[in-house]
């Protein structure tokens, strides 16, 4: 359900680099999100689809969305894991002691436009 | 028709968030103002905790409340028939209170002269951890009903938090839930997580709790 308040939000950064770029129209945005970002694919091109058609220079946009995989860090062995496939626990040692690296990414990249 | 250009954003979405953020705790500083977000699930007993600690704190505080719901103002009244100031913030559907919207809230309560500001988010385990609206401390609450399990489903809450509160300890027999599996399963997520079993029903634990914020309250306005 959050993914409409993060359509929002990528808007208003949106609308804040058309103007700083004087740009008209965008064609294009290219979205990194990561696998553990909390963040609903089909939801979240649903609320932009919905969204997009309401702004008017966003109403041809397309948006791209590039996974970016989530992979953790143990601090016991000191060697890295898929989070996807192994959550919290260390899947080498049993280790608990163990940080995301990347993963929980919500980025806008590039856009395209006039 | 000017040529297409491709420009390179990279900028996190909520990057816009986090500066409202930023602002809103700096414009609470220099009023000597603690905001305190109150997050958990609908029915896990945000607004009786609330009750709980205006009781024992509304003495040597002067405290708001402002109260977050996609529609309805049946928080609100409850809450200011407690005797504190409240104000009522419709979401219009959305599912989280995100820092802009606290900024408006703040406005329009009018925060100068408040000591201690309680901000009841919408009842919800999984978008208000995404939002930071600028508090000094964020509070959720986990009620025995809803499971032990619930740092395992909704590891963002139980990370993001400061505070942790078991609520409804006084229904334990009735259901089968562990208070030392659900404290190790939040501190595996976030070892410095304050943990505090209560019941808002019997007021069990409040006391304690009480006295830890207001030292943390003093403690924080004092630094300003």
């Amino acid at each position: 359900m959050h993914e409409m308040g993060i359509v929002l939000h990528m808007a208003k950064t949106l609308d804040e680099t058309a103007e700083q770029n004087q740009l008209t129209k965008i064609g294009r945005v290219t979205l990194q999100v990561g696998e553990v970002s909390g963040i609903m694919t089909d939801l979240f091109t649903d609320a932009w689809d919905y969204f997009k058609k309401k702004h008017p220079m966003l109403t041809e946009c397309e948006l791209v969305l590039e996974t970016i995989p989530a992979v953790t860090w143990c601090d016991n062995c000191k060697k890295t894991y898929e989070t996807v496939k192994y959550g919290k626990t260390c899947p080498h040692c049993g280790s608990g002691e163990t940080w995301l690296l990347q993963g929980n990414e919500c980025i806008i990249k590039e856009i395209e436009a006039e | 028709m000017d040529p297409v250009r491709i420009v390179e954003v990279k900028e996190a979405v909520l990057a816009d968030n986090d500066t409202a953020a930023g602002n809103n705790r700096k414009k609470l500083s220099g009023q000597r103002t603690v905001l305190i977000n109150l997050m958990g699930s609908p029915g896990a007993g945000k607004t009786s905790t609330l009750l709980q600690l205006i009781r024992r704190l509304k003495d040597e505080f002067r405290i708001g409340v402002m109260e977050a719901d996609v529609d309805s103002d049946v928080d609100a009244r409850t809450v200011a028939a407690a005797g504190v100031r409240a104000i009522q913030l419709h979401t219009a559907g959305l599912c989280h209170m995100d820092a802009d919207m606290t900024r408006r809230g703040l406005e329009a309560f009018g925060t100068e002269g408040l000591d201690l500001i309680f901000l009841e988010n919408i009842g919800n385990l999984v978008c208000p951890a995404e939002f930071e609206v600028g508090a000094d401390l964020r509070m959720m609450i986990l009620s025995v009903p809803e499971g032990d399990d619930k740092p395992l489903k909704y590891p963002l809450m139980f990370t993001v938090s400061d505070v942790m509160l078991i609520n409804k300890i006084d229904t334990a027999p009735i259901f089968d839930f562990d208070i030392e599996a659900a404290s190790e399963r939040a501190r595996a997520l976030n070892p410095d997580i304050r943990i505090f079993p209560v019941s808002a029903e019997s007021g069990e634990g409040f006391d304690a709790l009480a006295a830890w914020l207001a030292g943390f309250v003093r403690e924080r306005r004092g630094e300003r």
